[in-house]
């Protein structure tokens, strides 16, 4: 690894102001698991690291019953799995930032990073997409909000340009009797990247489905929100018929590749299998609420 | 040799104490190879070939040279010739051209990762920077990444210059052909009720030590030279790295460094060589570290193999013919362990009738080093499937199935020899008795397998010295790197014969010029072999302590006598002394006591060990979780309990590892696309259950402990384990490895497929 130039700003405004004197040589990070092996392994280059987590606005993590979640880019998973307010109103977003690595890289990986990172692998980003979260984003031309699934254009790369930063994740507060869920697959039960990831948000009416969302991730170049899927069980009952439709239309949403982590065609089959799962854990959720 | 004395009363061997390196390791004060370091020390990097085969057409190094820091650049043009020939180095058979062709390529880069040329700088960074600015033109050639792509014909040949022992002056990538025999195998066949054939695969994987290979060399103006490294063979590394640099073996120093791990992969060198040329060149020490994906891409893992078994079984569980062919990935120079798992492949087993041919073929792959048990674990995975099988098709117990077969005492082994005492049969019944194979298993797509391993074990040569200090309290020096606890059991061992208890006795691992030869610590020779000589060694102390007391009494030496470590005047009331009491009258009665010895150790005890494990695999997705695993070994004398379990426990997770989900994962162009421990998965904690460990200890009559190797057979079961554990729980045999959920998935959904045409074909 070359020598490389470190900031760490405490202000919004400091720290856009270094990102766009540097402009495409210098990047913001935040528990540096994912920036500082890439710089390592040279798979991305730059010249100067701005940490941005020492920045107040990036550190909030509030709930509010009416405005919901705000939720900062730089907040650690630790402190999200270990919130109660978290894993009460959306223990889909909770248990995927549970499962990033272990408990020493949760301590410094945040959810904002898992993001920005632009892997379509990221595990909480379907479980942000579900719950229909925005990305706050600030910059030199000021501000704008995106819809999470919109925040990842292709592997390794979002809509950030250079000196923006996203400042929190910004997340509806649940509807009644609803709820959230996250399941991932991989080869061993701990420290590794998803194979196939799904996440569904579902509110219920009845024993019928009133909406849903379903997103997935690893199956295709970016995470995906995979509306076809959830249409399939709006207005249903989630019986199994409902749930094999809901993982045939969810396989249906994969563009998968074969890699040294799976094949396409395991790909399609475990999508299938996790969207049923994980359907059938978020309505059970959602009937206690 | 002295008749086994396990049964006699030991005070020290068997017990638990603390190891007397755990100290330094649990306080980080312990020096492992990469610690080392020395005013103005240079630090070197390795460029390597993004290539698996391709011709080197030119390397221009005057740009990295120019870069500010940079010290020096080597590349194979600073390597002597080294000679065409076979040389026996401990357990290995060297080439030294070849192993000079690994550690920097001349011609032509053989696999992804092959080093061309070797860096020296003022920093880490700088040499990293300079690797950037070497410019290396190539011819790419079609990679050869399989034995059916390196045999088919019109294969590219990786070595132009390789021939073999069959096909004359014919260029090839075949290697070595091996043969063994006995019987008449169509006959075996003809009386054989029940015939299983089937064809396995196997991948290549690595031996995952946590610390990654490294080297700090200092050569000196007077053309002497030391090597820190952490290695499994310090002597080894001394005469290996004299070949390469065509040095005299007394010329080169080897420390060995404390060491995270070797599992035989740290047996050879590599970066060994290229920080002594470095030094030479710039007059300062140089420091050499690989990364993860550099020990991956371009140090010795062991092959991935094809093996075809058929076996055959009367209708009361009798093997009767056995006929095999294999064929191991030696990598980018000929040496893969095929002959030894061919040797071992159906050693547990009385077969009257059997034909073995074992290939060794060179691929685009790197060069193989050893790992526990070289070559086995492939050859029994498919040798243990087979036998599931036939005690199936019989309807007999496996373990059962492998009692009425197995070798015993007398039975020849594959090259003819008869064994002597060993404990087979014993780990199979210790296996049947346990809590865990009589537990019952419940709960769907559950499955208990069980299978057995041999290895040989080896013995080859140590030195070990015993120095009682002026306190009475003593030093066991040896030779051999400590990887697995060995230095407690020397410490044991001593403190035993010389009746101290074994807080008093230090072992330490000495250097090359410090201890006479000592072969590698590799073939689970240590407690055995280097245990050997530390017991003649504190024999020899004791001798001399004898003759000393002897000299204070004025009696002659048969009228003194020594009792746990407390010396006896036979006869009169001469009141008895102890050594600490003898040790201050040293000096007087001759000086210091050193006790020596030096084996060649023959009465070599094979290793046995069966495993039983139960899995639960999840038929939506193929993936498999180990609920439970307990294995039985035969430990001829367990020194050290504690670290004989370990040794089981270790190889068994090695063995769970390999069976689920590690694999060398190259892509078309041959490059290696899993280079870290994120995509090469070894088991983590939450893989495996606590491994049970049941030992048997039937003695070793040529050791005078009783005395087996302990470290490797324990990875022999547990693939064919698995595999036999997930034929009961759904069904499927599989015969690949790694037995990875899309793998076994893909199975699952074919036997789903087969079963439910079959059931409607019924129905109609
Ligand atoms: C051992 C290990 C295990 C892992 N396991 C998992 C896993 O199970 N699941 C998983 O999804 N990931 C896993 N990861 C990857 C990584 O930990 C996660 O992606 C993590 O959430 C990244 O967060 P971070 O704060 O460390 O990101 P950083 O490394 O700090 O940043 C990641 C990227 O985002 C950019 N960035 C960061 N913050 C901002 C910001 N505020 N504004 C703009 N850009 C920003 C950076 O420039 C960088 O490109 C693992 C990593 C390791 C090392």
């Amino acid at each position: 690894m070359h020598a490389i130039n470190y900031d760490a700003p405490t202000t919004l405004d400091q720290a856009v102001s270094i990102l766009k004197t540097h402009g495409e040589n210098a990047r913001p990070f935040c528990g540096g698991t994912d920036i500082i092996i890439q710089l390592r392994a040279g798979v991305r280059r730059t010249e100067h690291l701005v940490d941005v987590k020492k920045i107040k606005e990036l550190q909030v993590l509030s709930f509010d019953a009416k405005k919901g979640l705000r939720l900062g880019a730089a907040v650690p998973c630790i402190e999200i799995s270990e919130s109660d307010v978290m894993r009460r109103h959306y223990p889909g977003l909770t248990e995927a930032a549970h499962l990033i690595g272990s408990l020493q890289i949760q301590n410094r990986a945040s959810v904002g990073g898992n993001l920005c990172n632009g892997s379509p692998a990221a595990d909480t980003t379907p479980a942000l997409i579900v719950l229909g979260a925005r990305a706050r984003i600030v910059g030199p031309n000021g501000e704008r909000e995106v819809p999470v699934e919109a925040f990842v254009v292709s592997p390794g790369r979002t809509v950030l340009k250079p000196g923006e930063l996203l400042v929190e994740l910004l997340v509806p507060a649940p509807a009644p009797h609803s709820s959230d869920a996250y399941l991932r697959f991989i080869p061993r039960n701990e420290m590794d990247i998803a194979v196939v990831g799904v996440g569904a948000a579902v509110t219920l009416d009845g024993d019928k489905v009133k909406a849903a969302r379903i997103a997935l991730a690893a199956v295709g170049p970016t995470p995906i929100l995979a509306s076809k899927a959830a249409d399939a069980i709006i207005g249903m009952k989630l019986d199994d018929a409902a749930l094999e439709a809901a993982g045939r239309a969810a396989s249906a949403a994969c563009s998968p590749i074969d890699d040294m982590r799976g094949t396409a065609e395991f790909r399609l089959h475990i999508t299938a299998v996790l969207t049923r799962r994980v359907l059938s854990i978020a309505a059970e959720r959602a009937k206690k609420n | 040799m002295a008749a086994s004395t396990t049964t006699g009363d030991f005070k020290v061997i068997g017990t638990r104490p603390i190891r007397p390196d755990g100290v330094d390791k649990v306080t980080g004060r312990a020096k492992f190879g990469a610690d080392y370091a020395f005013p103005g020390m240079l630090h070197g990097k390795v460029l390597r070939s993004p290539h698996a085969h391709a011709i080197i057409k030119s390397i221009k190094i005057d740009k990295a040279l120019k870069l500010p820091g940079v010290k020096a650049i080597v590349t194979s043009k600073d390597l002597p010739d080294a000679e065409n020939m076979l040389e026996q180095s401990g357990e290995l058979t060297v080439n030294p051209m070849h192993l000079s062709m690994n550690i920097l390529a001349h011609d032509k880069v053989l696999y992804d990762g092959h080093a061309i040329a070797a860096v020296a700088a003022t920093s880490p960074h700088i040499a990293e920077e300079a690797l950037r600015l070497i410019e290396v033109e190539y011819e790419v050639l079609p990679p050869v990444m399989t034995v059916e792509a390196a045999t088919k014909p019109g294969a590219p040949i990786l070595l132009k210059d390789l021939r073999n022992n069959e096909e004359g002056d014919k260029p090839t990538n075949v290697a070595q052909h091996y043969q063994f025999k006995r019987g008449d195998v169509a006959a075996g066949f003809k009386a054989a009720d029940y015939v299983v054939e089937r064809e396995f695969n196997t991948a290549m994987v690595h031996q995952g030590y946590i610390e990654p290979h490294n080297a700090v060399g200092i050569y000196n103006s007077d053309g002497q030279a030391t090597i820190y490294c952490s290695t499994q063979g310090a002597f080894d590394v001394r005469s290996l790295s004299a070949h390469v640099l065509g040095m005299p073996v007394g010329k080169i120093k080897v420390v060995p460094a404390e060491i995270g791990g070797g599992f035989g992969g740290k047996t050879t060198i590599y970066l060994e060589p290229l920080s002594v040329l470095l030094s030479k060149k710039t007059g300062a020490p140089v420091k050499l570290v690989m990364s993860r994906a550099e020990v991956l891409r371009a140090s010795g893992p062991t092959p991935g193999a094809k093996i075809k078994v058929k076996m055959g079984a009367t209708r009361d569980g009798k093997l009767v013919a056995a006929e095999i062919w294999m064929a191991y990935q030696a990598g980018a120079f000929p040496g893969s362990p095929v002959a030894a798992g061919a040797l071992c492949i159906i050693a547990p087993y009385t077969v009257e009738n059997f034909q073995i041919d074992a290939y060794d073929v060179v691929v685009n792959r790197p060069k193989t080093a050893s790992y526990r048990a070289p070559g086995t674990t492939q050859a029994a995975f498919a040798s243990e499937t087979v036998i599931d099988e036939l005690a199936e098709k019989c309807g007999i117990d496996p373990i059962d199935f492998r009692i009425k077969n197995a070798v015993k005492e007398g039975a020849p082994q594959i090259m003819g020899p008869p064994f002597k005492r060993i404990g087979f049969i014993q780990t199979c019944e210790a296996i049947k008795n346990s809590a865990h194979y009589k537990s019952k298993l419940t709960g769907k797509f559950r499955g208990r397998g069980v299978a057995s391993g041999f290895w040989f074990n080896a013995g080859m040569q140590s030195s070990a010295m015993v120095n009682i200090h002026t306190d009475g309290t003593a030093s066991v020096v040896t030779g051999s790197p400590d990887i697995g606890g060995s230095r407690a059991s020397m410490a044991m061992i001593a403190a035993e014969v010389l009746g101290l208890p074994v807080t008093d006795v230090r072992p330490i691992t000495a250097d090359t010029d410090s201890i006479g030869h000592t072969d590698v610590t590799a073939g689970s020779r240590v407690t055995f072999a280097t245990g050997m000589a530390v017991y003649e060694a504190a024999k020899d102390a004791v001798r001399q302590l004898i003759e000393r007391a002897a000299k204070v009494w004025e009696k002659k030496p048969d009228e003194v006598e020594f009792r746990d470590g407390i010396l006896h005047a036979k006869g009169d009331g001469v009141p008895p002394i102890s050594i600490k009491q003898l040790a201050p009258r040293f000096p007087r009665t001759g000086g210091p006591i050193t006790g020596r010895a030096s084996v060649n150790a023959r009465g070599v005890g094979p290793g046995f060990a069966t495993t039983v494990v139960d899995v639960e695999v999840d038929p939506d997705t193929g993936k498999v979780q180990i609920l439970r695993c307990t294995i039985a070994q035969d430990a001829g004398k367990a020194i050290h309990p504690s670290y004989v379990e370990g040794q089981m426990q270790g190889g068994t997770a090695q063995g769970i590892g390999w069976a689920l989900n590690e694999e060398y994962f190259y892509d078309d162009k041959g490059t290696l696309r899993n280079t870290g421990f994120l995509d090469y998965r070894i088991p983590t904690c939450l893989d495996l259950p606590m491994i049970e460990t049941i030992i048997v200890e039937e003695p070793n009559p040529g050791h005078p402990l009783g005395v087996r190797g302990v470290g490797e057979v324990s990875i022999v079961p547990p693939v064919a384990a698995v595999a036999n554990a997930i034929y009961r729980a759904v069904g499927v045999r599989m015969t690949q490895t790694p037995m990875s959920p899309p793998k076994l998935l893909k199975a699952i959904l074919k036997h789903r497929g087969a079963t439910t045409t079959q059931h409607s074909a019924a129905a109609d």
